[in-house]
């Protein structure tokens, strides 16, 4: 997966309608750790991590990966901010993108049980996804997406409808992808959250990389007055 | 009121009889509209998910197309069907013309349109809920299409049924195209429109009470059915 490492971009831009949504952006990401995008609302936090992925049109600059294009597609994943939960059990969802790229029947059964344990779903490994709580909806979605082995793993405000214990939940989740090696590019708004998690900041304002850097830097010294007043809490527009 | 109390009556003493001519006659309809509806469904179904999925230049137009051929007169699909398969018409060699095959045929191009158009509403939705996800795991057209197809088949099995609902009270197409053959062609409504003319309201409205009881049972096997398999199964 090493090879999907290190992501350039380069004056990458998302128009939607003739707005910029985000960009032009420039950014170097190499193989590790938790990489936190952090900005108010409408900043361009999902508008960024959708052009990373792939999802949405680059109008202009470009994204290279360590390997091809496609390559690097099939190597990541996106949890949405609302999940999205295909109409089927826990097990099946679990186990739709494995047999999407052909794993038998019973393997990819045996892995969705395995990962349904990991993240605490075992309970409700039959259950219809579509009725679970936010909480375990978002589980399931996170696991779906790591089940695959990603080398990369996107997330969009992976803890926005959750509580405090299902908030911590993910957390643990997503500390143990980390630890497997899967790098981790999340958008977030809880600050206390992006302190926990974040080994590097990106701090988007107005669609732009407003201040970007290790995370211990960010957090103890901002240098823009801007990402000042957004770690105090301050409204920034 | 004499003639439907005769029908009833009528109607019953031939099942509980198990009239052998009757007997015929309702397993033909059976067999043509269930024909009809397997080979309308490989049509309408794929039909359906690539008009949900792909976009392309006449999409809309396509849509608005079956949208207008769902209202399409039996007795004109009939029509077509029979120059088509006549002597003189392009597939007259075939020699289909007045056999249960042609009105296969006809069935089906009277009940595609309406099971299409059923199956886009519901496949259209769940795409629009399914969008993200399915590109975001980077798959194929195919597979977003039998993704699709297999999460919505409750709403498919509704959209089929619709489809053996207008297949099995069809009389126009099949009529022209099959022309009522006495142990041949002859199904439930032809028979029942035979016996109409010949002023046999007791045996037109036997027969078309066994029409309306075979159209339930269906329904409810085909629901029945789809019950069964209701929770998870690999
Ligand atoms: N589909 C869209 N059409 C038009 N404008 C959009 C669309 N999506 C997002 N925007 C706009 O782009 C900007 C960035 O949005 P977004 O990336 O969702 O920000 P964030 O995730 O940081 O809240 C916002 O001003 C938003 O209104
Ligand atoms: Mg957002």
């Amino acid at each position: 997966m090493s090879e999907l490492f290190p992501l350039s971009v380069k004056g990458a831009v998302t128009r939607r309608h003739g707005k910029v949504l985000v960009g032009p952006v420039d950014l170097e990401l190499d193989g590790a750790g938790t990489c936190v995008i952090l900005g108010p609302n409408g900043a361009g936090k999902t508008s960024l991590l959708r052009l990373l992925h792939g999802t949405a049109r680059l109008h202009a600059g470009e994204i290279t990966w360590g390997c091809g294009t496609e390559a690097a597609r099939n190597a990541q994943a996106f949890v949405f901010q609302r999940p999205v939960m295909l109409r089927r059990s826990v097990g099946e969802n679990l186990a739709y993108p494995l047999r999407l790229r052909g794993t038998p029947r019973t393997e990819a059964r045996a892995r969705a049980r395995d990962w349904a344990a990991r993240v605490g779903l075992s309970g409700l490994f039959d259950r219809q996804a579509t009725v679970l709580s936010g909480g375990e909806q978002q589980k399931l979605a996170t696991a779906r997406a790591l089940i695959g082995d990603p080398g990369l793993l996107f997330l969009d405000e992976p803890t926005a409808s959750l509580d405090g214990r299902a908030t911590r939940e993910m957390e643990e989740i997503l500390a143990k992808a980390r630890a497997n090696g899967t790098r981790l590019v999340l958008s977030t708004h809880d600050m206390g959250q992006a302190r926990r998690l974040a080994d590097r900041v990106i701090f988007l304002l107005g669609g732009k990389v407003h201040e970007e850097g290790a995370a211990e830097g960010f957090f103890s010294a901002p240098r823009t007055p801007e990402a000042q007043a957004f770690l105090k809490g301050d409204i920034v527009e | 009121m004499i003639d439907l109390w005769e029908g009833l009556r009528q109607a019953f003493w031939l099942v509980a009889t198990a009239d052998p001519e009757l007997a015929e006659i309702a397993l033909r309809s059976l067999r043509i509209t269930l024909s009809a509806l397997v080979l309308a469904c490989l049509i309408a179904l794929p039909l359906a998910a690539l008009l949900a999925v792909k976009r392309f230049r006449l999409r809309r137009t396509v849509i608005a197309i079956l949208n207008a051929l769902m209202g399409l007169p039996p007795v004109v699909v009939g029509l077509v069907v029979y120059v088509i398969l006549s002597r003189s018409g392009p597939l007259g060699a075939l020699g289909l013309l007045f056999t249960p095959t042609a009105m296969i045929i006809a069935q089906m191009i009277v009940i595609v349109p309406l099971i299409a158009s059923i199956a886009h509403q519901s496949l259209r939705e769940l795409w629009h809920e399914y969008h993200d996800l399915l590109i975001s795991m980077n798959v194929t057209q195919g597979q977003k299409m039998r993704t699709l197809l297999w999460d919505a088949r409750r709403a498919l099995l509704t959209a089929a049924l619709a489809g053996f609902g207008r297949g099995i009270g069809e009389v126009g197409a099949i009529m022209i195209v099959g022309g009522n053959i006495d142990h041949v062609t002859r199904v439930l409504t032809t028979a029942i429109a035979l016996e109409t003319g010949k002023g046999e309201f007791a045996l037109a409205l036997a027969l078309g009470f066994v029409l309306i009881a075979l159209a339930i049972a269906v329904n409810l096997t085909i629901h029945w059915l789809g019950q069964t398999e209701r929770e998870g199964r690999w």
